[in-house]
């Protein structure tokens, strides 16, 4: 039976991660079809349908769909799911939300955030905040599992042409309205897929202080993130936490400055190719996991880096 | 209006994670156990509901061995009015929790049911989800601010792109963030209050709910290990090693 694919979009583009998602369904079975359900949303629909790897595209609009409503999408994806093996989507907070409403009402015990795909019933995924691992069997008929976005790469996005085929809208669920949505518009990386995140913690000490994070990452082409105990404090929106119940980012660079490194954040970083902490306490965590620790006060630190990346002739984007 | 608060028994969020030789789970024994940190959130905000006088009753129920008790014992310490406590031995999974919070929603008959987002053990952000699915109740997962209107909730959400504000109708589901509020501690008068505060105990198996596990731990392993890596001197030494070692700037 085939898998199907439960595409991210905003209504006018796919969100990245659906494309890491189609990933892992394709590793769980090559007949990966995918259904997105949106309002104006054609031609979402159609990059979804330019995936090579997605076979079949199902689409469906209606005004209800318009705001990716969990109570309103999960009606359209059970009434699918007799005819798949898998559901697949992301685990970020599109899929967390809307995937165990699937799940229960299949009856069956989802496998959240896998990070690597064993065989089409075992999947291997972090537990405790990645400080263990657990390979997980399903013994479910039906499986509904969401993927780490950031532990699968990313699949073609040109070169195919899957059909696209409308299907019913289902009812509309009455007890939940959409009110408004605050996005934070930045022309910096994404968090999530970018090549260098620069992350300040609670020794920023103020929000104010966080331009000398924002000089540095725009010099570098970064993303900004943050530790828990910044974004608790009112230094940066919750849209840039790292961390367990924030994002899992996972660059090629990873800037710690004044992070401590509670488990918590280590959870969202760890994986990073490189890791630099510049903090002033020598004994704090994040050193343990850093390639490169910098022992500095980084009131002095980071106008010294900015200096010292000026002087560079060029610099990777 | 009476509040529902489910809450979890966890390893505490401050231990070091040791997994068991034998690859089948982590060590737990000597090991200190909390709440589950959003659960508390979860506890706080009901009984701050109920203080500000929109909330008749704060419930507050666990599912789980003997000892989860201890984490109803500690919401009634901070303000829960009773207590149940659903008596299950071995792994849970989120589906067979939800199945038993449903019945207990079916008794109790509250006009909300509040949680934690995750639980900080499996990771797996599911329950609540799940049970508003069998209640075909809305759901407000994610919440980071709750106003509380007439028979309705106006729910503020913490979405990957910034925050998100919906609006549902009462009887509903809410799974709470850890900046929705600041958990209160308990005063050792109200530890000592608690103490007479009624705690109901259910055998599972009277509640007519299949909880066997559908998934199978096939093996708990370590996570790779990190390199360890170096200190430098200073700034230039740092910039010099991410250009010419490292390669990444």
């Amino acid at each position: 039976m085939a898998v199907l694919l439960i595409a991210e979009h905003n209504n006018k583009e796919l969100r990245p991660f659906t494309l890491n998602a189609a990933t892992a369904a394709s590793q769980i079975d090559a007949d990966v079809h995918a259904v997105i359900i949106g309002q104006n949303s054609a031609e979402a629909a159609k990059q979804l349908s330019e995936l090579p790897v997605v076979k079949k595209v199902l689409s469906v609009e209606g005004a209800h769909y318009e705001n990716f409503t969990a109570e309103n999408f999960a009606p359209v994806i059970v009434k699918l799911a007799e005819n798949y093996s898998h559901i697949i989507c992301s685990a970020n907070t599109f899929g967390k939300n809307l995937m165990p409403r699937i799940a229960a009402h299949l009856d069956t015990s989802q496998v959240s955030d896998i990070i690597k795909v064993i065989s089409p019933d075992t999947f291997l995924r972090p537990i405790y905040a990645g400080n263990a691992f657990a390979t997980i069997k399903s013994n479910d008929a039906k499986k509904c599992v969401t993927i780490r976005p950031t532990s699968f790469d990313p699949c073609e996005s040109t070169g195919g042409s899957a059909v696209i085929e409308k299907i019913d809208s289902s009812e509309e669920f009455s007890n939940t309205k959409f009110i408004k949505r605050e996005e934070i518009k930045s022309d910096r990386p994404e968090l999530g897929t970018a090549r260098i995140v620069v992350s300040g913690g609670r020794g920023m000490q103020s929000g104010d202080n966080f331009k000398l994070i924002t000089e540095i990452a725009d010099k570098l082409g970064a993303a900004i993130g943050a530790s828990r105990a910044a974004v608790d404090a009112g230094y940066i929106s919750n849209d840039h936490q790292v961390g367990q119940t924030g994002k899992v980012v996972v660059p090629d660079l990873y800037i710690a400055v004044g992070i401590s490194g509670a488990i918590q954040h280590l959870a969202g970083m760890k994986e990073s190719k490189v890791i630099v902490a510049i903090n002033k306490d020598g004994e704090a965590p994040i050193f343990s996991v850093a390639d490169y620790g910098l022992e500095a006060d980084l009131f002095e630190a980071l106008p010294q880096f900015m200096e010292e990346l000026n002087k560079l002739n060029t610099i990777q984007k | 209006m009476k509040i529902l608060v489910a809450v979890k028994r966890v390893i505490d969020y401050n231990v070091q994670i040791r997994v068991k030789e034998d690859g089948t789970g982590v060590v737990t024994d000597n090991v200190k156990m909390s709440t589950n940190p959003p659960d508390d959130n979860a506890i706080e905000e009901a009984v701050k509901i109920k203080e500000a006088g929109k909330a008749t009753e704060v419930v507050a129920i666990t599912v789980g061995e003997e000892k989860a008790q201890e984490t109803v014992r500690k919401a009634l310490a901070v303000g829960a009015d009773r207590g149940i406590h659903v008596k299950v031995d071995g792994i849970l999974e989120p589906l067979a929790v939800s199945k038993i919070l449903q019945k207990i929603v079916d008794k109790e008959k509250p006009d909300l049911v509040f949680m934690g987002k995750q639980a900080i053990d499996d990771d797996c952000n599911q329950t609540g989800q799940m049970l508003s699915a069998l209640l075909n109740w809305p759901q407000a997962t994610f919440a980071s601010k709750i106003d509380v209107k007439e028979n309705k909730l106006e729910v503020t959400r913490e979405i990957d792109e910034g925050l998100e504000t919906i609006e549902i109708n009462v009887p509903a589901i809410v799974t709470c963030d850890l900046r929705l509020n600041e958990p209160r501690y308990a005063s050792l008068p109200n530890i000592m209050k608690a103490k007479k505060k009624p705690i109901e105990e259910i055998a599972a198996s009277d509640l007519g709910v299949d909880v066997s596990p559908r998934l199978e731990q096939l093996k708990v392993e370590e996570p790779p290990k990190r390199k360890a890596g170096i200190k430098v001197a200073n700034v230039a030494e740092l910039v010099q090693k991410l250009k010419n070692e490292a390669k990444v700037i």
